[in-house]
């Protein structure tokens, strides 16, 4: 158990979402990347950043690269292996050709990502050609097959654990969509069946085969060739399946980059329209703070982890509690006591559902309207037949009219009264930027809302407004730091960012620790550039007049009676001590902490810390 | 914190038009002394009511007039009996006059108090105020008003006034009211604060803010916009839930003769080494810190990790605008900061307002990153958003969401709607019914916003506190169910959906839906138990029957072999019961076997061998089963019997081979001429 002491007293109110979607060892991902290392996809190339070219490979493998790194922060226990085939070396367990399984030391074929798989792997490609080489598998007249080499390895891989507990899935990335197009007839009909065989099995068994094209503008990857059966798509689903052959390599590795995760339901609900009228939605956490896993306890011997024994011990006896214990709350003067059963109850206030109470105008919902991370919603046909017709409906013209619906959701450790936003699908160049359904936000009630604003001013005049010319020079100035195309999270989180960063280095025993770009620093060298400067100083005279000075700020000048009267004592007080003589002899340590905060105050240095801190602080102020 | 004790005089109308929502008077009165008594126990508080039959206050016993107002309670320190007093309001008999009610409030915080406290002392006032004040003797009685209200703001009081209207004032005169709305108008100006109207006796349960929070804040400092241009802005959060109280653990160890027993639970940590060689308990000095990274647990001392550890620099950056529609509203995170120039800096205010009423003319948002403190080990990204200030008063502010990183996106890609079947996507006339309910159903008619958060009580909360009251008082209640007015948060309104009858009817003619048969309906309300039950502290507390998980299957009978060992087969809870499940389907088999049973006397046997290869495949177990068939072949060899192979094979019920399961050694040709071999031995 990883118990850190300040985890066990965290509310139970906290977000009950969150320990569904942070992830637990009961429901992982099994997953195979199968990447077609032929010579096609080193030879067909790609216009990427910067004018340089880049290969389908170096695609495919910086997404896996990409995803690995996700994954150890976020989904540690999925485990992965990566296998590649048109291979030149062979590396499985079947011993078939053509079919490298990579892998690193102390790692199982599929295992969870560690440290140096993601190590060695980031620098793959230079060792690629040397280590495993590339050749195409399928040529004519030989009954090699390696794309059914690398399914049935790929699905021995997968043969750990049971589909029950874990999602397997099979990951192929290829720019090749005719593998068998080099074939004569009989062979090619012959190679064809026992592939799309090898496959079904694999389905059959409960692995998902994944296909994830690759395709420059000029050459469409044809799903329908062969890939549409193997992966099993018909009519309506080949439709949906949009290769991906967008203009921009950067949409491409978008587009695989979404592919690669697997939707995760964090519960099923029921939406109540009217009476009788109830539909079923699932809803997923889109977003939710990721934050640093938590601490384990290791003991500085051994580094062997411990296990945290929590118990509890009734303050009067000392007598160790064995059954959960009642609750209380003091008041009136006595205790108030309940059961867990009595506060569960309390909250349990229509369990499960999704009431609709109402539409109202979307400029009702107000930007301090917020509490915590929205969670999406999505109809799900497949327990209620009809709910996806009545959502999508009721999705059109909430957009139509521009309405959002109020509803109550009990959410059984939190109920609460939710917005359901409707948000239309919007797609950019072939790539879904935002699915469509509605997204809940959970409203505050009247007691969360706070009226901070009104505590000021104290004075009888009306609060001062900005004229017509001071509202153009800031507009002048927005103007010139304005950002066309920002997305609300194109920042890493440079702290975990940085966090992961120390972990990777140690974990590898390495002796510097890789610098982190902070990408959320703001833009020194674009806010100095002269236009932007001349506008910020337009601006700033326009309000704060000619005669501006940082230090004599207005809210200096207005410092309070009491504390002025306070830092004259102060001063008097400081004066009462020879201090250097003090700090020569080395006597400081006599004093007080309260006689050597007093010399702090006096020169307006921090008064925080230890007293030895206070010293030193001290005598490297008097330059000792 | 006795420096923010509060004093406080509740006026309260009773008057006859009032009797209507003097229930939820009583309700809103009691929640705030109760969380008072929990949360700011030393404040002050005195009730006044008017309306009255009788007279009892000192003004009216001093000189003179000020009749039908009685103090029910001087004003005290908070206690139980305050509960009690204000859970019986009297009901009064003739209609009072609210202005004599504020002053007989403010001679009593003035008597009491001289001018210390200022800023503390409050009146709050629910009446209706739809019926007209006495005139005053000289003057207007705008004028008496304006003296009051500057005697108040002078004295350091604030008078907060929530009037009741909508369906209870329907036949009042609307003169009265708008006089009387603009005499309130005048205080609120004067002393800074709000009147606020009320329409539903839900809003009034959510109107008076019953538990006061000290603001603190967040951060002082500069909102840097470039290095140039800076503002002094402080920082508050505009947002915060209100928790439900956490409540301590009891114990019940101590005998009930110790009078003194604090009924304190303490809770212990103790740290030992997992591999349960030495028992002993690792002191604190020997622990170290461990984070995860994927499987390995790295182990960092506090001081190694101070060192590398990601440390920003305190401060508020502006990292540019942007239009708002490139902010989509839910990606905001966490509960809402709000952005005030620094008070009493007029230049700073004038640099918001100014930001603040470009950016709503641009429909500008700005992206900060804001670092709070020195020392914080993270940033934050989020957006500004303008808020224009409606009042005079009160300058113009920003308010600020929390936007997520790129680590807290999941892009999940979900079907378009366009993609589905025709079946699935609505008619017109399906259309029109959805539009008409989206359009009928409306909860903000002409401006007249139902369920307004601002005015909506937390229906749990309040819950809470009702029931810890009634506790009090008798420690065994029941918990209390939620009363008519809450409801009204959680239900559709009956008025709005009795309106909107014809809206309803449509929709129920035009939509049809049906629980999917396929999915076997008592499992999935299982399930749905079991999710809304495992959050639950302390576990069961559910007593209805339908809790129960399904009957677990612990042995395979002769009724329903198959389904039997699918159910053994899928208790996830011991790995033992698949090769339990596994042992026990094979002898029912052979059992079967040996004494088949009527008509079709293999059928039975056959479909479980169907059911057991499909299990050993998932299971990826291939040994019985194929185990079983040589027993099977060599059984039917032996006893001659033809029918049963060309029954298992007809159903391609034949080895497992290795492409099946890993471990099994038999080749897919093997497999396929399993029980075509026997065929040439004839019977012997």
């Amino acid at each position: 158990m990883d118990l850190d002491p300040e985890d066990v007293f965290k509310d139970e109110e906290d977000d009950p979402d969150n320990e569904f979607f942070q992830q637990s060892e009961s429901s992982k991902e099994y997953v195979v990347y199968l990447v077609d290392a032929s010579p096609k996809m080193f030879n067909t190339t790609c216009p990427g950043n910067d004018q340089k070219d880049e290969t389908h490979f170096h695609t495919s493998v910086s997404c896996i690269a990409g995803s690995l790194k996700t994954q150890i922060i976020s989904r540690s226990y999925d485990e992965v292996a990566i296998c590649f085939f048109n291979t030149r070396e062979k590396k499985n367990l079947q011993d078939l050709n053509g079919v490298f399984v990579f892998n690193v030391a102390e790692r199982e074929h599929l295992d969870r990502p560690t440290a140096r798989l993601i190590k060695e792997f980031d620098c793959i490609e230079e060792s690629f050609m040397r280590e495993i080489g590339s050749q195409y598998g399928i040529v004519p007249g030989s009954r090699e097959n390696s794309l059914y080499n690398a399914l049935w390895v790929a699905q021995a891989l997968l043969r750990k654990g049971s589909i029950k507990t874990a999602d397997k899935r099979i990951l192929l990335f290829t720019n090749e969509d005719d593998p068998f197009g080099s074939l004569q007839d009989a062979a090619k009909k012959d190679m064809t069946r026992t592939t799309l065989q090898r496959a079904k099995d694999a389905q059959d068994l409960g692995i998902s085969i994944e296909l994830l094209p690759l395709s420059r503008p000029d050459s469409e990857f044809n799903v329908s060739t062969f890939y549409a059966d193997l992966i099993g798509l018909d009519g309506e689903d080949l439709a949906q399946f949009m290769p991906s052959a967008s203009q921009k390599l950067e949409d491409m590795k978008d587009q695989l980059r979404k592919r690669m995760f697997t939707k995760r339901v964090v519960r099923r609900i029921e939406f109540h329209i009217a009476n009788g009228l109830s539909i079923a939605l699932n809803t997923y956490a889109l977003i939710r703070p990721t934050v640093p896993g938590a601490i384990t306890w290791l003991d500085s011997v051994t580094n062997h982890p411990l296990k945290t024994e929590r118990s509890l011990i009734c303050e009067d006896t000392g007598a160790l509690i064995q059954e959960p214990p009642k609750l209380f709350q003091p008041y009136r003067n006595e205790n108030v006591k309940f059961l867990p059963e009595e506060i569960a109850e309390i909250k349990r206030i229509s369990p499960g559902k999704l009431r609709l109470l109402g539409f109202k105008p979307l400029s009702c919902l107000k930007d301090y309207y917020n509490l915590r991370p929205s969670t999406f919603v999505y109809p799900n046909d497949q327990e209620v037949v009809g709910s996806t017709c009545i959502f999508i409906a009721l999705h059109r013209s909430m957009l139509k009219h521009k309405r959002f619906a109020v509803a109550y959701y009990g959410a059984s450790s939190h109920p609460q009264l939710v917005a359901l936003v409707a948000q239309d699908e919007i797609t950019s160049a072939g790539a879904q930027m935002e699915p469509p359904g509605m997204h809940m936000i959970y409203l505050p009630y009247s007691d969360d809302i706070r009226d901070d604003e009104e505590i000021f001013p104290d004075t009888e005049e009306d609060a001062p407004r900005a004229d017509e010319d001071q509202i153009q020079k800031a507009a002048a100035l927005i103007k010139r730091i304005y950002v066309k195309d920002f997305s609300a999270f194109q920042f890493a989180n440079p702290a975990l960012q940085r966090h992961y960063a120390v972990l990777q280095a140690l974990a590898l025993a390495e002796d510097d620790i890789p610098e982190t770009i902070d990408e959320t620093a703001p833009d020194e060298e674009g806010l100095t550039r002269p236009a932007v400067v001349k506008a910020a100083e337009a601006f700033k005279l326009s309000v704060y007049g000619d005669s501006y000075d940082e230090e004599s700020d207005m809210g200096k000048e207005k410092m309070s009676e009491a504390s002025r009267k306070r830092k004259a004592i102060a001063e008097n007080a400081a004066k009462d001590y020879d201090w250097g003589n003090l700090a020569d002899k080395g006597q400081l340590k006599n004093l007080t902490v309260g006689d050597l905060k007093v010399y702090l105050n006096a020169h307006n240095l921090p008064v925080s810390g230890k007293k030895e801190a206070l010293i030193s602080r001290i005598l490297t102020h008097m330059g000792k | 914190m006795a420096r923010n004790k509060e004093k406080l005089v509740l006026l309260l109308d009773v008057g006859p038009s009032m009797h209507g929502v003097l229930s939820e008077v009583e309700k809103l009165c009691s929640m705030l002394v109760e969380k008072k008594l929990i949360f700011s126990k030393y404040d002050e508080l005195g009730v006044v009511v008017f309306g009255t039959e009788e007279s009892n206050n000192d003004l009216t016993t001093e000189v003179g007039g000020y009749q039908n107002i009685t103090v029910l309670q001087d004003i005290k320190v908070v206690d139980g009996d305050l509960v009690d007093t204000l859970q019986k309001l009297p009901r009064g008999t003739v209609d009072g006059d609210f202005l004599d009610a504020i002053v007989v409030g403010m001679d009593m915080l003035i008597k009491k108090y001289k001018d210390l406290h200022k800023g503390k002392k409050r009146l709050c006032l629910i009446t209706n105020a739809i019926h007209p004040i006495k005139d005053p003797f000289e003057g207007s009685k705008e004028d008496q008003v304006m003296t009051i209200a500057e005697q108040m703001a002078a004295q350091g009081m604030k008078i907060e006034s929530i009037v009741v209207r909508g369906r209870f004032s329907r036949d009042a005169n609307k003169g009265v009211m708008d006089e009387n709305d603009h005499l309130l108008s005048i205080f609120s100006k004067k002393t800074r604060t709000r009147t606020v109207y009320v329409d539903t006796p839900t809003s009034l349960l959510g109107a008076l803010k019953t538990r006061r929070v000290t603001p603190v804040t967040v951060f002082r400092g500069h909102l840097e916009l470039s290095p140039q241009m800076k503002i002094k802005v402080w920082v508050y959060k505009k947002t915060q839930e209100e928790k439900f109280p956490t409540l301590k653990k009891y114990s019940e160890k101590a005998p009930a003769s110790n009078k003194l027993a604090t009924h304190q639970v303490k809770i212990s940590y103790e740290y030992k080494s997992v591999d349960g060689s030495s028992n002993s308990v690792i002191p604190p000095e020997q622990r170290i810190k461990g984070y995860r990274y994927g499987p390995q647990v790295v182990p960092i001392s506090t001081a190694e990790w101070d060192a590398v550890k990601f440390k920003p620099e305190k401060g508020i950056k502006v990292l540019g605008f942007t239009d708002a529609s490139n902010v989509k509203r839910h990606c905001y995170m966490k509960d809402v900061y709000l952005f005030i120039a620094e008070p009493g800096n007029t230049r700073a205010t004038l640099a918001v307002s100014a930001i603040a009423r470009a950016m709503k003319e641009m429909n500008a948002v700005a992206i900060l990153r804001c670092v709070w403190r020195q020392g914080q080990q993270n940033v934050v990204v989020g957006v500004l958003t303008p808020n224009i200030s409606q009042n005079d008063k009160i300058p113009d502010s920003f308010y600020f969401n929390v936007l997520p990183f790129a680590e807290d996106v999941r892009e999940y890609q979900f079907p378009s709607f366009n993609s589905f079947p025709a079946s699935w996507q609505p008619n017109d006339q399906q259309q029109k019914a959805a539009d008409e309910l989206v359009q009928m159903l409306d909860l903000a008619p002409s401006g007249k916003e139902a369920l307004l958060p601002e005015f909506t009580p937390n229906p749990v909360l309040e819950r809470f506190y009702r029931h810890l009251e009634l506790k009090a008082k008798q420690p065994d209640a029941a918990v209390p169910p939620l009363d008519e007015t809450l409801k009204k948060i959680i239900e559709p309104d009956l008025e709005l959906v009795a309106e909107n009858k014809s809206v309803f009817d449509a929709l129920h003619r035009h939509f049809e839906l049906k629980q999917n048969p396929k999915l076997k309906k008592s499992s999935r309300q299982w399930y749905q138990e079991k999710q809304s039950g495992s959050n639950v502290s302390g576990g069961q507390a559910v007593n209805s029957i339908e809790n129960q998980p399904p009957v677990k299957i612990e042995k395979i009978g002769d009724l329903t072999p198959v389904q039997d060992f699918e159910a053994m087969m899928s208790q996830r809870d011991n790995p033992e019961w698949v090769e339990k499940a596994i042992k026990e389907l094979r002898e029912k088999i052979l059992a079967l076997l040996i004494h088949p049973d009527g008509e079709d006397k293999y059928q039975k046997a056959v479909e479980c061998v169907a059911a057991l290869r499909k299990g050993c495949i998932i299971e990826q177990e291939p040994g019985p089963y194929n185990d079983l068939m040589h027993r099977i072949r060599q059984y039917c060899e032996e006893k001659g019997i033809k029918s049963l192979p060309q029954l298992l094979a007809s159903r391609d019920l034949t080895l497992i081979s290795k492409s099946e399961a890993e471990d099994s050694n038999v080749t897919t040709e093997e497999a396929r001429s399993f029980f075509v071999k026997m065929e040439p031995k004839p019977d012997v």
